[in-house]
C-alpha cells in the first residue's frame, strides 16, 4: 500500500476513533447551533427578491392605495339562496365578527356594501348607507342605522317585497357581481382585508421593541388564519346549511408554511428510517455499517439547516425539502466507501486495513462527486428565486458535511463497532458481467436507436408550458387549494391583475377624458375571455351620478355622456358654456366629495383612488391562468394603455403577474446557470481525467439525460413551474457523477491494463455498473419520496430528478458505450498517447 | 361672567379633587377631568380659522386640503359649524354645513358649486375617513361631556407638562372605537394626546396636538394636530391659522341658505 496523504489520513482515524468521533460531533453542535436563528417566513413575498421589479412596483401600488392582502371566506347555503334571511343574518354576523380578526382594515360583503340612493320625497337627501339599512333609512330619515346595529330581528322583519328590492340592488351593482356573489345568488363571499406587519416595519426599532415586532411579523399569519378557521367553525356551527370555504392571499401564506411543515413532518421519517436504511442494508448487508450511515445522514442534515441559520437563511417552501434531498445525496457517499471496506473484508483483510484501503480507493472519487454536487447545487444561486438559491446553498453545505463525516465519522465509527462479513457473493455482478457482453455485442443497434429515441423524446420539449399558477403550488389534497378552485369556478378569481392608472395632476381622475378612457379601458378588459370582474371608480361614479340626479335610471352614467340623457342639467342651463369640460370635471370632484363623506370606517374609497385624486387602481380578477396567459393578457392590456393613455403613468403589478414573471425569468437564468456549470464541470472531468476528448464525450451524457427528461415530462405532465427550473443545475452535478465513475474505470482498463476498447466497456461495467445501478436506486427513490410532497413545487422537483438521474444510468449503460466503441482509432491513439 | 365665575369654582373643585380625593373612584375622576375641561373650553361663542390638511399614504405621497371653518357655540346641545373647501381647485366653494348634536344623527348638508344645489346626507355614520384623511367625522366634532364614558388612569408627563391619562368610551351609537385615552395636562386641562382602539381593541391611531396659542385670555387652540394611523402607515396633520374668536357669526351664518354665499 502506497504511503501517500490519504493513507496517512486514513490511519491517523482509524487509530484515534474516539477524537474523530467527539471532533465530528463538536463539528455537528457547533452547526446545528445555528438552527436556533431559523425562522420559518409564511409570506409569498419571500418568492421575490428585494430588487424584482414587479414586486416594486406592486408594493407602490400597495402603499399608493389600500393594502390587498386578503382573507375570504366563500359561503354557499346547501339549500336557498343567499338571502334567505337566515343566510343574511350569517353573513352580517360573520362581516362584524370579521372586523376581530387581527390586522383587519376592512370587511366586504354583500350586507354591508354602501349603497347610496335618494327617496321620493326628497330627491336633495342623499341617504348613505349599508344594503340592510336601505329599508329603515327609506322609511325614517332619522334612522341610526348601520351595519353593526342591524339586528337579527331586523333581518327576520324583513318583508320578501324588500329582501327582493335588496337582491334587485345587489344584483345591478358591478362592484359586487362575480366579486363577492354570483349572478344565481347561490354563492357569496366575505373578504377581510389585512394590513400585515412586515420586515420594513422593524427600521429604526432596537433590542426589545426589535424583538417583539419581528415576533409579531413572523406570527402574523398564524394569528388571522387561526382566527378565521375559528370564525369558519364558528359559522357553520352557527348555520348547518353553510358551506363556507377560505381562500385569499393569507391563507395561501398561511398554506405555504403548514405544507412545508407536514412535508418535514412526514417525508423526512419515511426517508431517514424507512427508505434509507432499506435501501442501505440491501446493498451492503451490514446493520453496523447502516447504522452508522443513518447516523451520518442525520448529522449532515442537523449541520445543513443549522448552517442555514448560521447563514441568516429563513425556513420557506422549498427549504423544507433540504433534509430530503441532503439524505439522498449522503448516502452515495458511505455507499462507496463502505462497499469497498466490506470487500476488503471479504478478502481477508484486518478491519483497519480494509478501513484505510477503501479510504484510500474512494477519497478522490468522493471528493470528486461531492465536488460536482456541491457545484451543482451553487448554480441555483442564479435562480431569481431567494428560497431556491437558499436551498441550493443549504445543500451544498449538508453534501460538503456529507463528505466530511463520510471520510472521517464513518471511517471511525466502523471501526468501535462489530463488523459482520457474510460470504455470500451477490449474483449482482455476473447479470452486469451479461449485461456489458449484450451492450458491445449489440453496439451497432444500440447506437442508432438510443440516438433515435432520445432524440424523439427531446422533440416533446416544447411540449412543456412554463406556468407558475401559485394556486397550483398545492396538490388536491390541500384545502386551499379545493377552496380556490371552487371559487373561481363559482365566483370570482383569486388571480388579480391590480392598475394604478396616475394622470399626475391633482383631480386628474375627474377630467371626463381620463372617465371616458377609464370606461373604455374597464369595457375592454371585460370583453378578454380571461377576466371574471373589473372592479373601477367609474361603477361608483356611475351610481353617483345616478343618485344626484334623483335616482333616475337614465342616469346611470358618467357625467359627461349623462349631459345627452337631460342629466346634469343645471351644467346646460346657461346655454353655450366655453370650458365645459372643467365644469364636469369639478361636478365630478363634488360628487366624490359628497361621497366620501358618507362612508363609515373601512368602507372608504382609499382602495381605489389616491388622496390627491390624481390615480385610481383597478382591480381585475382573473380566471385560474398559467404563467403564459397571464403575460399575454398583461401584454395586450399594455398595448391598449400605449395606444389609448399614453400620457398617463400606468403601473400594473399583483401576485400573479409576479409569479408569471418571475416563472419565466426563472428558467432562463437557471439555464444560464447550468451552462456555467456545464463548462466548469467538463472542465475538472477534462482535467481529472487528463483527457480533452473524453472530457468533451462526457458533456453527451451529461446534458441528453436533462433534455430526455423534460421531454418525458412533456410528454406526460407539461407544466414547469419554477421548481422544475431548478433541477438542471441539480442533476447536472449528480449525473456527472455516473459519467466520472464509468470513464475512470474505463480510462483505467485502457491506461493501466492496456485492455482494448470492448473489454475495458466490459471492465467498466464489472468494476462500477452494479454500484452505479444501487446508487442510482437510491437516488431515485429518495426524490420518489420528496415526490410525495403536497407542495408542488417539491413534489415536482423530486419526480423530474428522478426521472432524470434514471434516463442519466440508461445513457450510461446503453448509448455512452457505443459512443466508447464507436470507431475512432484516433481516440485509442490519443488514449494510448 | 357668571359663567367664568362658575367654571373657576368647578376648577378649582376639581384641582383640589386631584390632590385631596381619598373615596373618589377613578370613574369619578376621568368625569371630573371631562366636566372641567369642557368647562375651561365654554363661552367662546363664535370662531373661525382656515385650516390646512396635509394627507400622505405609506409611499409618503402627500395631498392638500385647505378649508375655512367657522363655528358657533351651541350651548346645550352640539356646535354648528360651516367648512368651506379653498383647496383642491375642483372642490372649491364647495361647503358643509353641520349641527352636531348630543344625541342621535348629527344634521348635515353640503352645497355643490357645480350643481348650485344643496343635498343633505344622512350621516348615521360618524367613524368614516373626513375627506379622505385618517381624522374620522367624530375626531372633529364638538366634544360633549355627554358623549363618553370616563375613567382617569393615571398621572403621567409628556413633553414636561403633568397630564392626566382618561380612558373614554363612547357611549354614542355607530362610533368606531372601542375607546379612546386621551392625555389631558393638568395645568390648562388641554389635550395633548389620544390614541384611538379599534373594535378588536388594537391601538388604531394616535393624534398628537402642539402650537397652544390661548385667545381671549381663556381658550386655547393647538394649531398643530398630527394624526397617525399606526396599522396603515398613513398620516394626516392639520395646521391651523388665522384663528379669530368674535367674529359676529349669528345663527343665520349657518343655515342652508348661507351655504350658497359661504365663499
Amino acid at each position: 500500500m502506497p504511503e501517500n496523504n490519504t493513507v496517512k489520513f486514513g490511519r491517523f482515524v482509524i487509530s484515534h476513533p474516539w477524537l474523530v468521533i467527539l471532533a465530528s460531533i463538536l463539528l455537528v453542535v457547533a452547526t446545528t447551533y445555528g438552527a436556533r436563528f431559523l425562522e420559518i417566513k409564511t409570506d409569498y413575498r419571500v418568492f421575490f427578491a428585494e430588487d424584482n421589479p414587479q414586486l416594486i412596483a406592486f408594493e407602490n401600488i400597495q402603499n399608493t392605495y389600500d393594502k390587498a392582502d386578503n382573507a375570504m371566506f366563500v359561503i354557499t347555503p346547501k339549500e336557498g339562496s343567499v338571502f334567505d334571511r337566515e343566510t343574511l343574518k350569517s353573513i352580517h354576523w360573520l362581516t362584524e365578527q370579521a372586523w376581530q380578526i387581527p390586522y383587519t382594515t376592512r370587511v366586504d360583503s354583500i350586507t354591508n356594501y354602501q349603497h347610496t340612493w335618494v327617496t321620493p320625497e326628497d330627491e336633495d337627501y342623499m341617504l348613505v348607507g349599508a344594503l340592510l339599512c336601505i329599508p329603515d333609512k327609506s322609511s325614517n330619515f332619522d334612522s341610526e342605522c348601520e351595519h353593526e346595529s342591524v339586528s337579527e330581528q331586523m333581518i327576520d322583519d324583513l318583508s320578501d317585497a324588500e329582501i327582493k328590492r335588496l337582491q334587485d340592488i345587489v344584483l345591478h351593482e358591478p362592484q359586487l357581481v362575480n366579486r363577492v356573489i354570483n349572478p344565481d345568488s347561490s354563492v357569496t363571499a366575505v373578504n377581510v382585508t389585512v394590513q400585515l406587519p412586515q420586515d420594513p416595519d422593524l427600521e429604526g426599532l432596537e433590542g426589545k421593541a426589535w424583538k417583539e415586532k419581528k415576533t409579531e411579523i413572523l406570527t402574523a399569519v398564524t394569528k388571522v388564519s387561526e382566527h378565521v378557521g375559528k370564525l369558519q367553525s364558528e359559522l357553520i356551527e352557527r348555520n348547518p346549511n353553510l358551506e363556507v370555504r377560505l381562500t385569499g392571499v393569507v391563507m395561501m401564506n398561511n398554506t405555504f408554511a403548514e405544507t412545508g411543515k407536514n412535508d418535514m413532518m412526514t417525508l423526512t421519517p419515511i426517508m431517514l428510517f424507512l427508505v434509507i436504511p432499506l435501501a442501505l442494508y440491501f446493498m451492503i448487508r451490514s446493520t453496523s455499517g447502516t447504522v452508522a450511515s443513518v447516523i451520518i445522514i442525520i448529522f449532515s442534515i442537523m449541520g445543513a439547516l443549522g448552517g442555514a441559520g448560521w447563514l441568516g437563511i429563513a425556513m420557506t417552501a422549498p427549504m423544507f425539502s433540504v433534509p430530503t434531498v441532503v439524505a439522498t445525496m449522503a448516502v452515495a457517499d458511505s455507499v462507496h466507501l463502505l462497499v469497498t471496506f466490506l470487500q476488503g473484508m471479504r478478502h481477508g483483510m484486518s478491519k483497519q486495513d480494509a478501513m484505510v484501503e477503501s479510504i484510500r480507493i474512494n477519497m478522490m472519487p468522493i471528493f470528486l462527486t461531492s465536488i460536482t454536487t456541491v457545484i451543482g447545487f451553487l448554480t441555483m444561486n442564479f435562480s431569481e428565486v431567494p428560497p431556491l438559491r437558499d436551498m441550493g446553498n443549504t445543500v451544498a453545505v449538508g453534501v460538503t458535511l456529507a463528505f466530511i463525516f463520510s471520510v472521517t465519522f464513518l471511517p471511525a465509527m466502523m471501526m468501535l463497532l462489530p463488523v459482520k462479513v457474510s460470504d455470500k457473493k451477490s449474483k449482482g455482478h455476473h447479470w452486469m458481467d451479461s449485461f456489458a457482453d449484450f451492450v458491445v455485442n449489440k453496439r451497432k443497434v444500440l447506437l442508432p436507436v438510443m440516438a433515435v429515441i432520445s432524440i424523439a423524446i427531446i422533440a416533446a420539449i416544447p411540449k412543456n408550458e412554463l406556468n407558475d399558477e401559485f394556486v397550483k403550488y398545492f396538490d388536491e389534497s390541500i384545502d386551499f387549494r379545493v377552496d380556490s378552485d371552487y371559487t373561481a369556478e363559482n365566483l370570482t378569481g383569486l388571480y388579480t391583475a391590480f392598475y394604478s392608472i396616475d394622470t399626475k395632476t391633482g383631480s386628474g381622475i375627474h377630467e371626463p377624458e381620463f372617465m371616458a378612457m377609464l370606461k373604455d379601458f374597464v369595457e375592454y378588459a371585460e370583453q378578454q375571455p380571461e377576466v371574471l370582474h373589473v372592479q373601477s371608480y367609474t361603477d361608483v361614479m356611475k351610481r353617483l351620478n345616478k343618485s344626484m340626479n334623483g335616482d333616475r335610471e337614465e342616469c346611470y352614467a358618467l357625467p359627461k355622456p349623462s349631459l345627452d340623457k337631460g342629466c346634469n342639467a343645471v351644467l346646460l342651463e346657461d346655454g353655450e358654456v366655453a370650458d365645459l369640460d372643467t365644469l364636469i370635471r369639478e361636478l365630478t370632484a363634488q360628487y366624490t366629495l359628497i361621497y366620501e363623506t358618507s362612508l363609515p370606517r373601512g368602507m372608504d374609497i382609499n382602495n381605489q383612488v389616491n388622496s390627491d385624486k390624481s390615480g385610481t387602481r383597478i382591480q381585475i380578477a382573473l380566471e385560474n391562468l398559467s404563467s403564459v396567459q397571464v403575460l399575454n393578457l398583461e401584454d395586450r392590456f399594455s398595448q391598449w394603455f400605449e395606444k389609448n393613455a399614453p400620457a398617463m403613468e400606468i403601473s400594473g403589478s399583483s401576485p400573479a403577474i409576479m409569479f408569471a414573471h418571475i416563472g419565466q425569468n426563472n428558467i432562463y437564468s437557471m439555464l444560464k446557470g447550468t451552462a456555467w456549470a456545464l463548462v466548469l464541470i467538463s472542465l475538472l472531468l477534462i482535467f481529472a481525467l487528463r483527457s480533452l476528448k473524453l472530457g468533451m464525450l462526457s458533456l453527451i451524457p451529461n446534458i441528453v439525460p436533462m433534455a430526455v427528461a423534460f421531454g418525458i415530462w412533456g410528454l406526460f405532465q407539461g407544466q414547469i413551474g419554477m421548481g422544475l427550473s431548478v433541477v438542471t443545475g441539480m442533476t447536472l452535478g449528480i449525473v456527472v457523477d455516473d459519467t466520472v465513475h464509468f470513464l475512470s474505470k474505463y480510462l483505467r482498463a485502457r491506461r493501466e491494463k492496456g485492455l482494448d476498447k470492448e473489454a475495458a466497456v466490459k471492465y467498466a461495467f464489472h468494476t462500477v455498473g452494479m454500484a452505479l445501478t444501487v446508487t442510482t436506486i437510491v437516488l431515485v427513490l429518495g426524490f420518489l419520496v420528496l415526490g410525495m410532497s403536497h407542495y408542488v413545487m417539491n413534489s415536482h422537483m423530486g419526480i423530474l430528478t428522478a426521472i432524470t438521474l434514471a434516463v442519466a444510468l440508461i445513457i450510461d449503460f446503453l448509448l455512452l458505450p457505443p459512443l466508447l466503441m464507436l470507431g475512432g482509432k484516433k481516440l485509442k491513439d490519443k488514449v494510448a498517447n | 361672567m357668571k359663567r367664568i365665575l362658575s367654571s373657576l369654582l368647578l376648577a378649582v373643585a376639581a384641582v383640589s379633587m386631584t390632590t385631596t380625593a381619598v373615596a373618589e373612584t377613578p370613574e369619578e375622576k376621568g368625569l371630573a377631568i371631562a366636566k372641567e375641561a369642557k368647562a375651561r373650553n365654554t363661552g367662546w361663542g363664535d370662531s373661525q380659522a382656515d385650516m390646512t390638511m396635509i394627507l400622505r399614504d405609506k409611499g409618503g405621497n402627500e395631498a392638500e386640503r385647505i378649508v375655512k371653518v367657522k363655528s358657533l357655540e351651541v350651548k346645550g346641545d352640539g356646535d354648528k359649524g360651516l367648512s368651506v373647501f379653498e383647496q383642491p381647485r375642483d372642490v372649491e366653494g364647495t361647503a358643509f354645513l353641520t349641527y352636531s348634536h348630543i344625541e342621535g344623527n348629527d344634521d348635515q348638508w353640503l352645497f355643490l358649486p357645480a350643481l348650485k344645489r344643496v343635498k343633505r346626507i344622512s350621516s348615521s355614520n360618524k367613524s368614516g375617513p373626513w375627506m379622505g384623511s385618517e381624522f374620522a367625522y367624530e375626531d372633529l366634532s364638538s366634544f360633549e361631556v355627554e358623549k363618553y364614558d370616563y375613567k382617569f388612569l393615571r398621572d403621567d408627563e409628556l413633553n414636561g407638562e403633568k397630564m392626566f391619562v382618561v380612558e373614554m368610551v363612547p357611549t354614542y351609537n355607530n362610533s368606531g372605537y372601542s375607546k379612546t385615552i386621551a392625555w389631558i395636562d393638568q395645568e390648562h386641562y388641554r389635550v395633548h394626546r389620544i390614541e384611538f382602539f379599534d373594535q378588536k381593541n388594537d391601538k388604531l391611531k394616535e393624534l398628537n396636538m402642539s402650537e397652544f396659542k390661548q385667545y381671549l385670555d381663556k381658550y386655547w387652540r393647538a394649531h398643530r394636530q398630527e394624526m397617525e394611523n399606526v396599522q396603515t402607515g398613513k398620516s394626516t396633520t392639520i395646521i391651523w391659522k388665522d384663528y379669530e374668536f368674535n367674529v359676529g357669526l349669528t345663527e343665520d351664518d349657518f343655515n342652508k341658505s348661507s351655504l350658497k354665499r359661504a365663499r
